[in-house]
């Protein structure tokens, strides 16, 4: 399969793909209603975290199957926001009072200011991204048991919020906003608002990591990858590079949490267990993993195709995506992106 | 706290561990020689599950229980060989992307037992003198975790003669110290990898015939088990038997304990912040094995 | 039509055969000139998918009754089916989906209080109305939802009150993780400590859990007089085994559960439940012609053999409810459309006489049953009558209440 060589057209498409995906983003607005685009721009917000599992999975090699407890520190963070700035003075989110609990507590109290929830937003993955990966990474612990401890992770972070029930609101987790820094959620006009919004977060984590790929940084996390040691013998320390990509990720998956749940409106342990983070790796598996176009198409269409399939066929649904995901491993290891590029593994 | 309730969590941990073991030697054992997981490996234990459930079927009553423990090994085995065969052998290079592939097995196996058996789930009842329980100091064993214990220690006993008198058990320990040198000396490696895992696939349908007498068969019973599992392959060092039996123990005896405080959900939380701890201490698991290669 | 354009969006975008797929949904069950439109969303796949689809089956089988004698104000209804996946966020999706872009006049669906919850901003948003039929928390009081599922006033209170006058005086509280046993547990509380008697434990399992050894190991050193399950699904298979295998059955330990319907102990093989009680609005096995012939229409159409729960048979009356109400109405305006449902006054169902109160939740009785071999329930509490739901109870939430 490495000798497969896409015909001339595709592989001169290829520079062109981004310019297109571009090209059609910026159309959107003007050609969809207000209920595809907003679907449009929930799964735009996945493709900003399929475009970090790109970075550490594709040319880090590092397999995260636990990037939804990033996506949801982010979904929450901002939901806590809304929560607290739709109440009325003195107050509690309804979920508190059907908890039983008297006050808010300390750690929710910062989230009332817009400032702390942005920041919020951007920091909280990343440093926990970071200590988590620093945690197994300078242990030399890494490969099929890092995925797997990815793996527990998510379910336990999941457990953990369910469980938590009076300070995150449990298995129904948090929905009903109304306003977000002041723009009501309900206007079409904040719909379209946070579609560009989505759009340029995307482009730009788009144009930052391409940099970053290129960069001697990305050329030592690609020979990380490759041979751990030789790096290690040529005199670099592998481990920051690894927690550094980690974070990144980290905080490219808080990003698209916190755009989602603007999208969507709710956050919920449903989009951050485990099933979920698997589903994650499937976008990027199924675009290409060393590409970062291909891991925004992969985002995309895998969604759509979800939304399309699973309700006509809901049954069908999940062979599909079993059977999809073993063809694509097994047999184009380099997902859509490779078809388009050759081969390069 | 009371100390009964201690004595019966510390039974209760050890009868956790037991299934914990069960659901992850198979694990270990591939994981040693090949450097993959099988994340089709939670439903091993489902099809034997349902394995025993149709052998019940046939065979009611307690000879039907114990009919079910072959039955679902040779089961579960040969579904292994199925997917070590059809998938696993052609990614032997690729760990990340097996894992990957074998999820995708899983979700499809999972589907299908849904489309077969319902998703509700079928119950196998124990035969009578499975039911029972004895109260020992205040503390209750029931029969069924007297039972299981018991399996464990007797697949666990099987499973070091195995690979301590046998000629294939020999090879499978040289393969798991050296894979390219056993390779090298002439040892068919591929047929030692077809073995092993057959052998864990087994193990694991066994483990899922002692599920069932503890909860309903459901198209997601493996799944409530294989992330513990996971965690005890991680800790238990690279295919070392001892190793993963010292983390069975280790991890159910603390879930159990836990939950004498706190919630099963938080002490299932506090059971990775366990692992993670423990791997600062020792990365290379409860037992190491020794061996000369620098990319283990 | 808007949902195609996505579809060729794509296709026209990446040229794969993959998109080919998207846009051919459901968008062709839209309706004809002379039809309605009415969103039908449930899980029809995940977790919740086992309990939901029966939902569906019973909302399907009312809406075909409905357009086989006539329809609702001379038109016949389309029921337009969506999954909601049991993913409180795709329930979200699906229901903006069925109001913008298919135009439904109104919805059936919802299970967990989490799909429920995540709806509701976007049937406010819309100003359309929901029918939700499943027992809850209550605080909650929307004007955009009907509640005909039991509010803890008329589900958990009764039985504990029931219990009560049984003489149980020690209790012990175990549930799945989730909010509503937590919620409902908390409102016990509050009501078996006024009433001077005592909770002596309370579990919580994660969803699907099926290890209780903990758990059994707290109730063994409680020994409490009843049990009140919370759990769902699968998991009271797994406590129930293992409370047996730990010498506690029902019959010496009595549980009282208020998830396990006809349906649940049926899967679980009553051997292992029986004796065990449930609180419920409805059982199989009330009296009544309107409710023989409810189940007699359903087995016909879904197997003789299916079980019939208190969840189907309110999503089963809200749609004869939402019929009375437009041709009360007049109209299809869901505005007009609850208005005239809480002065609709009381009407006939399968599980007797019901009718919607000014605050949207149905007005309804409450049975206690006895978990019988064959699988149904022997109803063992008296007839009490009928009561008003209280979405917010006095005791553990004072100075809340429901005024739409």
């Amino acid at each position: 399969m490495s000798k497969l060589v896409p015909p001339a057209p595709l592989r001169r498409a290829k520079p062109a793909l981004p310019w297109v995906l571009l090209a059609l983003g910026i159309a959107a607005p003007f050609y969809l209603g207000a209920y595809d685009l907003n679907l449009l721009a929930r799964f735009m917000a996945m493709a900003i975290l399929a475009m970090g599992l790109v970075l550490i999975w594709g040319h880090g090699g590092i397999l995260s199957l636990g990037q939804g407890v990033f996506f949801g520190l982010g979904g929450y963070a901002i939901a806590m926001h809304m929560k607290l700035a739709d109440l009325p003075a003195g107050e509690m989110p309804d979920f508190m009072v059907w908890s039983g609990r008297e006050a808010l507590p300390v750690w929710w109290e910062p989230f009332a200011s817009p400032a702390f929830a942005l920041a919020a937003i951007l920091i909280v993955p990343t440093l926990l991204g970071a200590l988590f990966a620093w945690a197994v990474f300078h242990r030399r612990v890494g490969g099929t048991y890092f995925a797997l401890i990815t793996q527990a992770l998510a379910l336990a972070f999941a457990t953990l919020i369910i469980s938590r029930q009076d300070v995150t609101g449990g298995f129904n987790g948090l929905t009903d906003f109304y306003s977000v820094f002041g723009f009501g959620l309900a206007s079409p006009g904040t719909g379209t608002g946070l579609y560009w919004l989505t759009l340029a977060v995307l482009c730009l984590a788009y144009l930052g990591l391409r940099w970053l790929l290129a960069s001697r940084f990305g050329m030592l996390l690609r020979a990380t990858r490759d041979g751990e040691n030789r790096v290690r013998f040529l005199g670099y320390a592998t481990t920051p590079f690894k927690t550094v990509a980690f974070a990144i990720a980290a905080l490219l998956a808080g990003i698209a949490g916190a755009l989602f749940t603007l999208h969507a409106g709710v956050v919920s342990p449903a989009l951050i267990g485990v099933v979920p983070s698997i589903e994650m790796v499937v976008w990027v598996a199924i675009g290409g993993r060393y590409s970062l176009a291909g891991a925004i198409v992969g985002a995309l269409l895998v969604n759509l195709a979800r939304d399309a399939v699973s309700s006509a066929f809901p049954e069908l649904w999940l062979y599909l995506m079993g059977a999809l995901f073993i063809v694509v491993v097994t047999l184009f290891p380099n997902g859509l992106a490779g078809l388009l590029k050759g081969n390069r593994a | 706290m009371d100390f009964a309730l201690f004595l019966n969590q510390l039974f209760n941990g050890f009868s956790l561990a037991s299934l914990y073991l069960l659901a992850s030697l198979g694990l270990a054992l591939s994981f040693g020689i090949m450097r993959v997981i099988n994340m089709a490996h939670g439903e091993m234990l489902m099809l034997g599950g349902y394995l025993a459930w149709l052998t019940l079927l046939v065979v009611p009553g307690g000879a039907g229980i114990l009919l079910a423990v072959p039955v679902a090994f040779a089961g579960a085995a040969a579904m292994g060989g199925l997917i070590q065969t059809s998938l696993i052998r052609r990614l032997s290079s690729r760990p990340l992307d097996t894992l990957l592939a074998t999820w995708g097995v899983s979700l499809i196996l999972q589907q299908a037992a849904r489309d077969l058996f319902g998703a509700i789930g079928v119950e196998v009842r124990a035969p009578d003198w499975l039911m029972g329980s004895f109260t020992v100091a205040g503390v209750t064993l029931p029969s069924a975790r007297l039972f299981i214990i018991a399996v464990a220690v007797l697949v666990l006993g099987a499973l070091a003669l195995v690979l301590l008198k046998t000629r294939i058990g020999l090879l499978t320990r040289a393969v798991n110290q050296d894979r390219m040198m056993a390779s090298a000396v002439g040892i068919d490696v591929k047929r030692v990898d077809f073995t092993v895992f057959c052998l864990g696939s087994g193990i694991a349908g066994l483990a899922g015939v002692m599920l069932a007498l503890l909860g309903p068969v459901t198209p997601n019973v493996g799944q409530s088990y294989i992330i513990p599992a996971f965690l005890v392959v991680v800790m238990g060092g690279l295919g070392s038997i001892v190793g993963t039996t010292t983390a069975a123990i280790v991890l159910g005896v603390f879930s159990a304990l836990a939950q004498m405080f706190v919630d099963v959900s938080v002490a299932q939380m506090l059971l990775l912040v366990f692992v993670i701890l423990f791997i600062q201490i020792r990365p290379q698991g409860v037992v190491a094995v020794r061996t000369r290669q620098l990319d283990v | 039509m808007i949902r195609t354009r996505l579809g060729t969006f794509a296709v026209s975008a990446f040229a794969l055969a993959l998109a080919s797929c998207s846009g051919s949904g459901t968008g062709s069950d839209k309706p004809a000139g002379d039809g309605v439109a009415v969103g039908v969303l449930h899980s029809l796949t995940g977790t919740m998918a086992i309990s939901e689809i029966t939902v569906k089956n019973a909302e399907m089988l009312a809406i075909e009754e409905i357009n086989a004698s006539g329809g609702v104000l001379g038109k016949s209804v389309t029921a337009v089916v969506e999954d909601g996946a049991s993913d409180p966020s795709t329930f979200a999706q699906k229901a903006a989906k069925l109001i913008e872009s298919d135009g439904v006049a109104t919805v059936f669906g919802g299970w967990t209080s989490a799909s429920r919850k995540a709806m509701l901003p976007v049937f406010e948003r819309t100003k359309n109305l929901l029918w939700y039929p499943v027992q809850f928390e209550g605080n909650e009081c929307s004007p955009n939802i009907m509640y005909s599922g039991a509010q803890p006033n008329q589900q958990a209170l009764p039985a504990l009150e029931w219990a009560m006058a049984q003489g149980h005086k020690t209790y012990f509280l175990v549930g799945s993780d989730y909010v509503y046993p937590r919620t409902a547990n908390l409102i016990l509380k509050k009501h078996i400590e006024k009433a001077g008697m005592k909770v002596l434990g309370e579990s919580y399992v994660p969803l699907g859990g099926t290890d209780f050894s903990g758990v059994i190991a707290k109730i063994q050193q409680a020994r409490p007089a009843i049990i009140i399950n919370t759990l769902n699904g699968d998991s009271n298979v797994a406590f129930f085994k293992q409370m047996q295998a730990a010498g506690l059955s029902p019959k010496t330990l009595p549980v009282m559960s208020f998830s396990i319907g006809e349906q649940e102990a049926k899967a679980m093989g009553t051997a292992l439940v029986e004796g065990s009680y449930a609180a419920w609005n409805y059982f199989q096995s009330l009296p009544g012609d309107a409710n023989a012939k409810f189940v007699a229409a359903y087995q016909k159409k879904f197997g003789a053999d299916a079980a019939i729960t208190d969840p189907m048979v309110h999503a089963y009356l809200d749609v004869y409810a939402w019929k009375a109400a437009a041709e009360k109405a007049g109209s299809f305006d869901p505005d007009a459309v609850r208005k005239a449902a809480v002065s609709l006054g009381s009407f006939a169902t399968p599980m007797g006489a019901v009718s919607f109160a000014p605050n949207q939740s149905l007005v309804q009785k409450a049975f206690i049953g006895k978990l019988k071999p064959d699988g149904q329930f022997e109803i063992v509490s008296q007839p009490g009558a009928d009561i008003q739901p209280e979405p917010y109870d006095a005791l553990a939430f004072p100075g809340k209440s429901c005024k739409l």
